[in-house]
């Protein structure tokens, strides 16, 4: 390879692993939210990315509501507003199952009720999956936008080296940066944040304060729902899915979360960034089967090395 | 063997061998190959189940990559078959031994990690696995057929024979569970699930058992994937390795009680019909409606019996008996003072300091402990007394300093080390193993001495007597009440034998009469010739029991000697009893 080519890969490489990463990033808050207030493993979690997908499909193509607003704006509105339709369904799946396995009810129990929630989790993402492939079918679907097969050309100046930016990732990856920061807002700055976090910290504390645990907590997995749906809709616009996509995503999600540190609702967004560069970065050098698994080495060597995780405190009482 | 067990190994022993015999017979009138299929897979995954048990449940080292194991029996089998062509009877062997290895290989570095963090990372050792098989051209491998002598060779026309097979695989794992669970390896595990730093200030070398808890686990997943893969004929990396495998052991196990000998075989004989039947009924006509149909089964039992079937079974139709008193089997060794080596120093603390960055939570911290004696130390919360305590068990390296015991270091040891030593540690926050009786939570203690079961019994035993449980030795922990718990902790410290008891604000949240109570057992245990240091912050229970008193505030020794000196310093007065505490004193 030449060095010329090299620049233009590597560059290109460097420049997909943002925009994807950022993408990744967003999706993993939406768990690590999840995870980091209400310390549940939730394994229906690519469903629910999987839900964004489609909610974003159904307002945007054929006859949806979104219609109107075209092909090339129409995806990204779409995007956004599966966030608000997710966070209901979450906030519904809270309220009748998961609310019944987690927060004070099994506070201070034998293991947390972490038990009772891996396994109704996983009953809710084979419902989903297999409810999805029922309701939708199983063809792949995309949300299409001309912008996803259009680029702008930068001129690396060496030679010919050009990076290409595809429009569609640039304006998901700008719109995945700017509900990242939004949320980063909500949580430190409001009331709402900071019941959230007093919640996350100690939940029968928070409830001698006056705080509605019970409902944060709701909130909480309704807001992780609906964000993991927004990313789950940016990437609708570049990729075909099915009712089973989730599959490959929750272990991503968890990769990256791991990798931000449990607990660091920020830290989520930059082991999702991590996730993104490693699985860009590996295609240069891998062949397409092992760009998976490098992801999965990179996650084991940087969580052996830094057990906390990149963002993580440790902290433990005697 | 443990005490008092004999009744319960007995009974599962007969159920083992009723229901495999029955199973067995039941299997051989049934024709229909579909449902034969069904009765070879339960025992297969059920024989997982318990294998991901003797990990996750017992130990409570929860793994989300269990198909690692499972996936390397199967492949170990299936590429011995294929490369060398040797017979699965000695495949599925090899399949554990490697299973073994791979278990050690895990576990060395992320046994590192806690919670979580190690649930999830496990999870990624099969995926990243599957890739490289799939890399590597393995995609799909059958295995090659051998018509003229199909027994030798686990092939088997008639399936029925498959099933018998599946039974006796199960029939091992539930001997190697019944072993863990009336050994001491169970009640290590069981004691690291529930507080590590307690199971390790109780004596037990956590890592080593975690390991080993690994490595039966894995031999056993690795069997049970051997067998699966003889019977379907055919591996594929996602049927051996993918996340639904990994899932299917939690869904079981957890189904059908954790860390339960019988969970995971429950689990299996409700599910595993459930979802093929689905699979051959209603997903015929609509596919994906069996998902749901599962999926919704499994919530609805989960929310309505959350600890899984057998133990909410078990607490709704088995009314435990009333606990019998156990009698002392051997005879209290040393009760009496001896008069040789009281006043001699048995602890010696000299310049003992830690710094958490900038932070000097302990600092050039002095003392000794005297055979025989009660030593108070107080200081306002905040003062670093825990602290104190982490760095002379080990749980905390100082960052200068030394300390001794009977002129041995302690520092610089693991904390089971430091326990073996014959220091006895109490924790603020009392960790208890609710499910299992009084004997065996103190039980822990004892085998951390490192001794045989029998003496591990009789230390237990008597260590009950010496606190006033001995009644309550059959009583489930979780039926204590907070006073018992605490005496419950003395007893599973002075269970080791200990040289010196280290106690951690024993006296924490107890009413008055409570509290004297436990000042009794303490003043007796002394008078045996015990040695004890006891951290409180409520100085009118220590003056009346503290032989001397070491004040600490703000990390440093603020003054020490016998209890009247102390309390009367002034700067002692001043920094943490206030001059009220003084004129109350004076009108007593």
């Amino acid at each position: 390879m030449d060095i010329e080519s090299l620049i233009e890969n590597v560059l290109n490489a460097l420049t997909a692993g943002v925009t994807i990463g950022c993408i990744y990033g967003l999706m993993c808050i939406g768990l690590g939210l999840i995870f980091g207030i209400m310390k549940v493993v939730n394994f229906a979690q690519g469903e629910l990315l999987m839900l964004g997908m489609f909610a974003s499909l159904y307002l945007v193509t054929g006859g949806g509501i979104l219609a109107f607003l075209g092909p090339n704006v129409g995806p990204f509105v779409g995007a956004i507003l599966a966030g608000p339709i997710v966070f209901a369904v979450g906030a519904l799946i809270h309220k009748f199952l998961i609310s019944r396995v987690s927060g004070l009810k099994t506070a201070g129990s034998i293991d947390d009720g972490h038990f009772g929630q891996l396994i109704v989790t996983l009953g809710i993402s084979l419902i989903l999956q297999n409810g999805g492939m029922i309701v939708f079918g199983s063809t792949p679907f995309t949300v299409r936008t001309p912008l996803s097969s259009s680029a702008i050309e930068v001129a690396v100046g060496y030679g010919d080296a050009t990076v290409f930016l595809n429009k569609a990732k640039l304006i998901a990856c700008a719109i995945a940066i700017a509900s990242a920061l939004a949320l980063y807002m909500v949580m430190e700055f409001t009331r709402i944040g900071k019941a959230l976090r007093a919640a996350a910290d100690n939940p029968t504390a928070a409830t001698y304060m006056g705080i509605d645990v019970d409902k944060y907590y709701r909130m909480a997995f309704g807001m992780g729902c609906g964000i993991t749906a927004i990313a789950g809709g940016l990437m609708a616009t570049y990729l075909s899915f099915g009712p089973f996509v989730g599959f490959d995503y929750v272990i991503i999600m968890y990769s990256g979360v791991v990798l931000g540190g449990i607990g660091s609702i920020m830290g989520a967004f930059w082991g999702g960034l991590t996730v993104g560069f490693v699985q860009q970065f590996s295609a240069l050098l891998l062949p397409p089967q092992l760009q998976n698994a490098m992801i999965f080495i990179v996650f084991l060597l940087i969580v052996l090395l830094r057990p906390q995780g990149l963002f993580g405190r440790s902290a433990e009482r005697a | 063997m443990r005490n008092g067990t004999a009744e319960k190994l007995r009974r599962d022993l007969t159920i083992l061998v009723v229901l495999s015999a029955v199973y067995a017979t039941g299997s051989w009138f049934v024709t229909n190959s579909y449902y034969q299929l069904i009765l070879t897979l339960v025992p297969i995954w059920a024989a997982f189940g318990v294998s991901w048990n003797i990990l996750s449940g017992y130990g409570g080292q929860l793994s989300f990559g269990h198909a690692s194991f499972f996936g390397i029996g199967g492949y170990t089998m299936t590429l011995a078959l294929v490369y060398w062509n040797l017979t699965p009877w000695l495949g599925i062997p090899l399949g554990m031994i490697v299973g073994g290895v791979a278990a050690v290989v895990i576990g060395m570095p992320t046994f590192r990690l806690r919670g979580h963090y190690f649930a999830l990372s496990m999870l990624a050792y099969p995926l990243a696995i599957l890739y490289f098989l799939q890399y590597f051209g393995f995609q799909e491998m059958s295995l090659p057929m051998h018509r003229e002598n199909p027994g030798a060779y686990l092939e088997f026309a008639d399936p029925r024979y498959y099933t018998l097979v599946a039974v006796g695989l199960l029939a091992m794992a539930v001997l190697t569970c019944i072993f863990v669970e009336n050994s001491r390896f169970g009640l290590a595990l069981l004691a690291v699930r529930q507080n590590e730093l307690a199971a390790e200030a109780a004596g037990i070398d956590s890592k080593t058992w975690k390991m080993r808890a690994l490595v039966v686990s894995g031999m056993l997943a690795a069997a049970a994937g051997g067998l699966y893969a003889c019977v379907q004929l055919v591996v594929t990396p996602d049927s051996v390795f993918g996340m639904l495998v990994s899932a299917q052991p939690v869904v079981l196990t957890l189904f059908g009680g954790v860390a339960s000998l019988w969970g995971p075989v429950i689990g299996a004989a409700f599910l595993v019909p459930l979802s093929k039947g689905l699979d051959a009924t209603v997903g015929s006509y609509l596919p994906g409606i069996q998902g749901v149909v599962y999926g919704a089964a499994v919530i609805a039992i989960i929310l309505v019996a959350p600890d899984g079937l057998y133990w909410t079974l078990r607490d709704k139709f088995n009314k435990r008996p009333t606990p019998k008193p156990i009698p002392v089997a051997s005879k209290p060794d040393h009760l009496v003072k001896s008069s040789a080596t009281a006043g001699k120093t048995l602890m010696k603390v000299e310049g003992l300091s830690k710094n958490f960055g900038g932070l000097r939570a302990v600092s050039d911290v002095s003392f000794e402990i005297a055979e025989g004696e009660i030593l108070g130390i107080i200081g306002p919360n905040g003062a670093g007394k825990t602290t104190l305590f982490n760095l002379l068990n080990g749980v905390l390296p100082p960052s200068s300093g030394t300390a001794t015991l009977g002129g041995v270091s302690m520092i610089g040891k693991k904390v089971h080390q430091v326990c073996h030593m014959g220091v006895g540690r109490t924790f603020q926050v009392v960790r208890s193993f609710p499910r299992l009786p009084l004997i065996d939570n103190v039980m822990v203690g004892a085998y951390g001495a490192g001794v045989t079961d029998q003496e591990a019994a009789d230390a237990a035993i008597h260590a009950l007597h010496r606190t006033g449980l001995a009644d309550l030795a059959g009583v489930e922990a979780g039926n204590l009440t907070n006073k018992q718990l605490r005496l419950m902790e003395l007893a599973r410290a002075l269970a080791g034998r200990p040289r010196l008891l280290l106690l951690d604000e024993t006296l924490a949240g107890l009413g008055r009469e409570e509290c004297d109570d436990i000042l009794d057992v303490l003043k007796r245990l002394r008078d045996e010739g015990m040695t004890i240091g006891i951290i409180e912050h409520t100085m009118h229970a220590m003056l009346r029991i503290a032989d001397r008193f070491v004040v600490l505030d703000h990390g440093a020794v603020l003054a020490s000697g016998p209890p009247r000196e102390v309390v009367e310093n002034r700067t002692v007065i001043e920094a943490y009893l206030g001059k009220k505490f003084l004129a109350a004193q004076k009108n007593a």
